[in-house]
């Protein structure tokens, strides 16, 4: 026996490698001139008022030579014959990576997050400066929130929402036409002065915000009690289109695809962020800046999204997280174990929905503008896809998915570098969305998990297996 | 339903109170295909009652029907002299009726220790240490999986886990829907055991429902033979055993 094996074994170390793969990589690269030629070969271009034809031949050469270059490179190393098949069926060198850095990641990029405004402004060199980076943080953040509350919904409780953005929308309006409200405002100006309501609407309008859109949750919760999967994903899309819709039709409510302009600004407590006697710089006396109001925003958006990772973390040990974790797994065995499925159910959409509000509310407050157009589909797809993306149920893997969906997505808008390999006429801005969502093929195969799927590899690892009750009852089983 | 056997058990005659469970008269449908068509089945305290029929005799459909999904058209179920036929499901767990349902329907993403958590969510959490450990005494592999999901279970310790997260609402009775599916002979033997030794240290009563007839019948103290949706026989376990119709439709692979 160990006589053949040898020598079954040492002609396949010899197999010829080299002549199939240059093989090979000629007919990928053939189909691709085949493909490439009339898409990127010939050009549409006008000539004095008629059509003309414009030829590209360096570019479709580039295209074919990475076509052709790259199969034979992995012709050569991945999907080489001569390849030892992976027999390291334990935890990868990330996995023990993960599992060595895993309790210091945490408060490594909570610490991260809290400086960020500092290093920002460091690394710019003034406070004006750093508005670009600032900006982005806020963006970042409002994401990575509507993600964890997403991911309550989704992750948890197993009920595919495409519809998320709804309650987002909500939220954004109902501090926009409270803040707006011509009574309400008089009303507040009679007892406390002309200037109140426009300074502490946000502050007010924040808890409310969170209670509709919770409400709007449970309305729709309601009829999708009884379906689960590609069902309820369809009625939730439609639900989202339905809000955008209404905002858009009911112009004596909500001014229409207009939008509502002007809505008063975020201010501290109470203490407006203007350049006049009263404001924000003049009583701690600092000199004025417009960037006091962005980064005091940075800090209530960070608040907030830590503010729906706690309750998220929390809730999680309660039984009614409990619950929603054994409802996306059985629905019959949770109603044969006494659970009401029907509360379970709707306690998700409503506490899912009520951060989506919170964020929503933010969103209207920051923007100083809200309109039906921000608040299309795309941005549950997003949301969804931070979530998939991240890892179901994973808060620190939503976290940096969105830092990597809306970070990555920013960058690709600075791919000036490309130009030097592609000549001046490439303009790499067309591609952004092309390479984002080749960045996503590659991931889900990568890692069909997600970025983060802690729940996974936990169970092969053998030094966590005497893993202690309180880590299991968080859900890291 | 003549062949009723009823007379001739001694466990059945010698009870003068009231069966805990009691299933009178009911019919449920699936569109209008009659599934049950009229069963009875009385179930007294202490006792193990099996339900045994072959495929799509509508077993699981009686055990459904009684946790109330679906619901029979006629009929009544009564629980210790209540009337649950209209009462929802989950709160039929709460009248401490535990069900290990058919392929078992244990949370496979979630380990063996939550699973026994959700167990207990109808009992509250006072007695949850104790029920544990009872569990584990009773399935000590259980207890060496602790932290493992369910999902990666082995059949056997995946029925052992549905019987044990039933057992963690502390029921006054247990239905258990073909515990023996798809298990090794040996891993029958040991939850067979396991229930027969909670009816005798614990007074549990259990209605059982089974395709294997001859560890049922063995086990069970009366049982009840269900063909096409009706009860056609009925009586103590081991005279069953002896019946010729029901060894050769059931221990004898139907051959005569």
């Amino acid at each position: 026996m160990a006589v053949q094996t040898a020598e079954t074994a040492a002609p396949a170390a010899t197999n010829p490698v080299l002549g199939p793969a240059f093989k090979d990589a000629l007919i990928a690269g053939l189909i691709a001139l085949g493909l490439f030629g009339p898409l990127i070969g010939f050009e549409t271009i006008i000539i004095d008022g008629a059509l003309g034809l414009a030829y590209r031949p360096s570019l479709l050469a580039i295209m074919v030579g990475i076509i052709f270059f790259g199969r034979l490179l992995l012709n050569l190393t991945i999907w080489s014959p001569n390849r030892k098949p992976s027999t390291h069926t334990g935890p990868t060198f990330f996995d023990r990576a993960g599992t060595r850095m895993g309790p210091g990641v945490k408060p490594a990029l909570l610490a991260f997050a809290v400086l960020f405004p500092a290093i920002a402004v460091f690394s710019q060199g003034g406070l004006n400066e750093s508005r670009y980076l600032i900006d982005l943080g806020i963006l970042i953040l409002t994401y990575v929130m509507l993600g964890w509350g997403l991911n309550i919904v989704v992750g948890l409780a197993g009920l595919l929402d495409l519809g998320y953005v709804a309650f987002y929308a909500v939220g954004a309006y109902t501090y926009a036409l409270l803040a707006t409200s011509a009574p309400i405002n008089d009303f507040f100006a009679g007892l406390f002065g002309a200037t109140f309501w426009a300074n502490w609407a946000f502050w007010f309008c924040l808890p409310m915000a969170g209670i509709f859109a919770g409400v709007w949750g449970m309305i729709l919760g309601f009829p999708v009690l009884r379906l689960r999967g590609d069902y309820l994903a369809i009625v939730t899309l439609a639900f989202g289109e339905i809000i955008r819709l209404v905002l858009i039709n009911w112009v004596d409510f909500t001014n229409g695809g207009a939008g509502i302009a002007s809505i008063p600004r975020a201010t501290f407590f109470g203490i407006p962020f203007n350049a006049g006697p009263d404001g924000f710089a003049a009583l701690f006396g600092l000199p004025f800046s417009p960037m006091h109001r962005i980064v005091f925003l940075y800090f209530v958006i960070l608040a907030l999204a830590l503010l729906t990772a706690f309750v998220t973390v929390r809730l999680r040990r309660l039984p009614v997280g409990r619950a929603w974790e054994a409802l996306r797994e059985d629905e019959i065995a949770c109603r044969s174990l006494g659970i009401n499925t029907t509360t379970t159910k709707l306690s998700a959409f409503a506490t899912g929905a009520m951060f989506g509000g919170f964020a929503g509310c933010f969103f209207a407050v920051r923007a100083g503008f809200v309109s039906p157009e921000s608040f299309t589909f795309d941005v549950s797809a997003m949301i969804l896809a931070i979530v998939v993306l991240g890892g179901m149920g994973s808060q620190i893997g939503v976290a940096v998915a969105a830092a990597v969906m809306m970070g990555g997505m920013e960058m690709l808008r600075n791919l000036g570098f490309l130009r030097q390999i592609f000549g001046n006429d490439f303009d790499p801005s067309l591609y952004r969305m092309l390479i984002f969502g080749f960045a996503m093929v590659a991931i889900m195969i990568w890692k069909p998990r997600g970025l983060v799927s802690t729940r996974d590899p936990t169970i092969f690892l053998k030094e966590r297996k005497a893993v202690s009750g309180d880590l299991v009852k968080e859900g890291h089983g | 339903m003549s062949d009723t056997l009823t007379a001739t058990a001694p466990v059945a005659t010698a009870r003068t109170d009231a069966p805990m469970l009691q299933v009178r008269g009911v019919k449920t449908f699936y569109g209008n295909i009659m599934a049950l068509r009229g069963v009875d089945v009385n179930v007294y305290k202490g006792e193990i009652v099996t339900l045994i029929g072959s495929n799509g005799a509508g077993k699981s459909t009686l055990m459904m029907t009684i946790f109330g999904q679906p619901r029979p058209r006629e009929g009544t179920i009564t629980f210790e002299g209540r009337d649950i036929t209209n009462v929802p499901t989950h709160e039929i767990a709460h009248l401490k009726i535990a069900q290990s349902p058919e392929g078992r329907r244990i949370f496979p993403r979630m380990s063996v220790f939550e699973n026994l958590q959700m167990g207990a969510a109808v009992d509250g959490f006072a007695h949850f240490d104790a029920d544990l450990e009872k569990v584990f005494v009773l399935f000590p592999r259980l207890k060496e999986r602790i932290n493992q999901r369910g999902g990666t279970l082995s059949g056997g310790e995946q029925q052992m886990l549905a019987i044990g997260r039933a057992l963690m609402s502390r029921p006054r009775l247990l239905m258990l829907d073909e515990p023996s599916l798809g298990l090794a002979p040996l891993v029958v033997r040991q939850i067979f055991d396991a229930i027969r030794e909670l009816n005798r240290t614990e007074g549990l009563t259990v209605f059982l429902v089974e395709q294997n007839a001859f560890h049922a019948l063995k086990l069970a103290h009366r049982g009840y033979v269900l063909v096409n949706g009706a009860i056609t026989l009925s009586g103590e376990g081991r005279e069953l055993l002896e019946r010729p119709e029901v060894r050769a439709a059931y221990l004898e692979g139907g051959a005569h």
